[in-house]
């Protein structure tokens, strides 16, 4: 299992533009992979899940994976929450 | 005829047939199927056309409306394909027995409902987005036709309960002159794609579908926030030449966008906006505006479970003075307290919040909360042309006890080696009258003052903006409160100093003639509103406009001012 927390600085926090990139990029994986914000995890291939815990900027975020390719699935999410300005 | 209210979401006057945007009948009887497996297919099936057409929604919008606003159909289409929608549906499906309707529509309602029960308006607006998915999932389940506004060729205005992204992406501006709903706002989705497609709006109305058969003609005002359905010959000729005039008009404001605003005889003053968050630069920047004259911080600190870090708030300022340019950005230090709270800082209810503990006075006491803004303001200094502000200023050491903490936390930042401009500007907010009287102190100190004016005529006329009972003491013309501002511009001259002011009161039409005639230096208005104010200004000439407001000065009542204004301006 592979695992990393993160912080999000998006002023906005993660609405839905940055949800649908992490949603796209998460369906290339085989992994399961979960998001967890606040006490709560949800299928970070799910939009409606990522949208439904109201990440705010400043939050704090966990990215877990669990199968085959868990590193690079948590490699490529936390590459892109940096690319995309969202969270570091 | 008959005149229906509701909320002005998009500018301009649409005059057409109405033209219903019907829902189809979607309605559905939960019953059991004996192959769950030919069930799921269906469902596939369903949700595979519906991708397809939010696929071609999506490049209409691309083309229509610009890559931002086609955007919301990728999440779109993320939510046919979501495992948490789609799974369970299935679930349920094969283990009950039952249609894939009551499936699908079991599973979205619950989702639905979770976001409208959220406490943040821009999650609750997501359950929209998913009503606007599954519904049309539901209609090729059921094989209803699922209206098409693509489909519309002659010239309407589109009349619906509430128009979802999808709807609005496919509207042709060729055709469709304008709309109006039920339900909505301001910034709901209906709105915000009315106001970048430039068609009329009236959004809200509560009551516009039941009220407008199809085809009768109906006028949208997006200005007034009104609907007229039936007109007679004479409101038909009315709107006809108001839709004129501000066709003229926008053509007319266009070509000054990028002009300074002088008057006839050669003064120039600056009109610049009120922003409350970096992205609003784009409309400051898009309506011509000459920098900003308010930048409400305070929105930083809102609908957040803690303080903004020094970090986040130094990102929000540079990207505002970095966007702005060489132009001048005045930034309002913290205004929170009162009527404005924030969960986390548990502040004491108090009986009287206009008058509690709020903006400076809070920030002086907890300097903690204020030092950590002043230290990222100072920091994106560099960036651009910044001014800082104190709100609520009262007294004299109020200003002295905030200008000193700043200047403590500029040397602190320089001795760290950090760079900070040495020109910014700091100014007051006039607002308490007080300051306004006793101006002529304040100016030998201060660098700028800027006039609040939504305050200070509250607490002028001892009259609650909010209580609609008192509201009709809400006077920007009144003679005291056009004294108070003269005093302070007559100050802030006297000591070599400028005036400008961040009220409602700037973008007035009526009040601006008179403030140009007391010598206002830098008006901030809302961004749309900079340009009808520059065609105005352009038009008089200041030398008029000081024998006017010196004569209003005099007058006894508001309402005598107005006359005279409209007299002598032809208004």
């Amino acid at each position: 299992m592979a695992e990393r927390t993160m912080t999000i600085t998006d002023e906005t926090g993660v609405h839905a533009r940055p949800a649908t990139i992490l949603v796209n990029k998460a369906g290339g994986f085989k992994s399961d992979i979960q998001l967890a914000y606040n006490g709560k995890s949800v299928n970070l291939k799910s939009i409606m899940g990522v949208m439904s815990l109201g990440i705010p900027q400043g939050a704090e975020i966990t990215i877990s994976a669990e199968g085959d390719d868990a590193e690079e699935a948590v490699n490529t999410i936390a590459e892109t929450i940096k690319s995309e300005g969202l969270g570091e | 005829m008959s005149m229906i209210n509701g909320i002005a979401a998009s500018n301009g006057i649409a005059i057409a047939k109405a033209y219903h945007l019907a829902v189809p009948d979607l309605s559905f009887d939960k019953t059991t199927v004996a192959n769950a497996e030919e069930e799921i297919s269906r469902l596939d099936a369903a949700l595979e056309i519906s991708k397809k057409e939010l696929e071609k929604i999506r490049e209409n919008a691309r083309v229509s409306l610009g890559d931002e606003h086609a955007e919301i159909f990728s999440a779109h289409l993320l939510v046919l394909a979501d495992p948490e929608l789609i799974n369970p549906v299935k679930d349920n499906i094969r283990n009950n027995n039952i249609n894939a309707e009551a499936a699908l529509d079991e599973t979205a309602t619950m989702f639905i409902d979770m976001f409208r029960s959220m406490d943040n308006e821009y999650m609750k607006e997501r359950a929209a987005d998913i009503q606007d998915v599954t519904k049309r999932v539901m209609a090729h389940l059921l094989q209803v036709s699922f209206p098409d506004p693509a489909l519309i060729d002659e010239e309407v205005i589109i009349i619906a309960e509430d128009l979802t992204p999808s709807d609005t992406a496919q509207l042709n501006k060729q055709f469709v002159k304008g709309f109006t709903t039920d339900i909505g706002g301001r910034t709901s989705h209906s709105a915000i794609m009315a106001r970048s497609l430039e068609i009329p709006a009236v959004v809200g109305t509560k009551s516009i579908t039941s009220s407008a058969a199809n085809d009768v003609m109906i006028i949208v005002d997006g200005m007034e926030g009104t609907v007229i359905i039936d007109p007679t010959e004479d409101e038909l000729a009315t709107y006809k030449a108001k839709q004129e005039a501000f066709e003229q008009q926008k053509q007319e404001w266009a070509k000054l966008k990028n002009e300074p605003t002088i008057t006839t005889d050669g003064v120039h003053v600056e009109l610049v906006a009120n922003i409350g968050t970096p992205e609003d630069v784009t409309g400051v920047q898009n309506n011509g505006g000459e920098g900003v004259g308010l930048y409400r911080t305070e929105f930083l600190y809102m609908g957040k479970s803690e303080l903004p870090s020094e970090d986040e708030q130094f990102e929000s300022y540079k990207a505002v003075l970095e966007n702005m340019g060489d132009k001048p950005v005045v930034v309002r230090t913290l205004d929170i307290g009162g009527d404005k709270e924030l969960s986390y800082l548990q502040l004491p209810k108090e009986m009287n919040p206009f008058l509690g503990y709020r903006a400076i006075r809070l920030c002086l006491e907890r300097d903690d909360i204020f030092r950590v803004q002043l230290r990222a303001l100072l920091r994106a200094s560099v960036y651009g042309n910044l001014k800082i502000m104190f709100p609520m200023i009262a007294t004299l050491e109020e200003f002295r006890q905030a200008k000193a903490i700043l200047l403590e936390e500029k040397d602190k930042l320089v001795a760290d080696g950090v760079s900070v401009s040495d020109s910014i500007e700091i100014g007051i907010m006039v607002e308490i009258p007080s300051t306004a009287v006793a101006a002529k102190q304040f100016a030998k100190e201060v660098d700028f003052f800027s006039v609040g004016t939504n305050d200070l005529i509250q607490y002028t006329m001892a009259a609650d903006r909010m209580n609609e009972r008192v509201s009709y003491l809400y006077q920007p013309y009144h003679p005291a409160i056009l004294n108070l501002v003269h005093n302070v511009i007559e100050a802030a001259h006297a000591e070599g100093k400028w005036a400008g002011m961040c009220g409602e009161m700037a973008g007035d039409a009526i009040a601006i003639p008179l403030l140009l005639g007391l010598g206002l230096d830098e008006f901030s208005m809302s961004a749309t509103s900079i340009l009808p104010a520059r065609t105005q200004i352009t038009k008089l000439s200041k030398a008029d406009m000081q024998e006017l407001s010196q004569q209003a000065l005099t007058l006894s009542t508001a309402d005598e001012v107005e006359q005279l204004v409209r007299q002598k301006t032809g208004q």
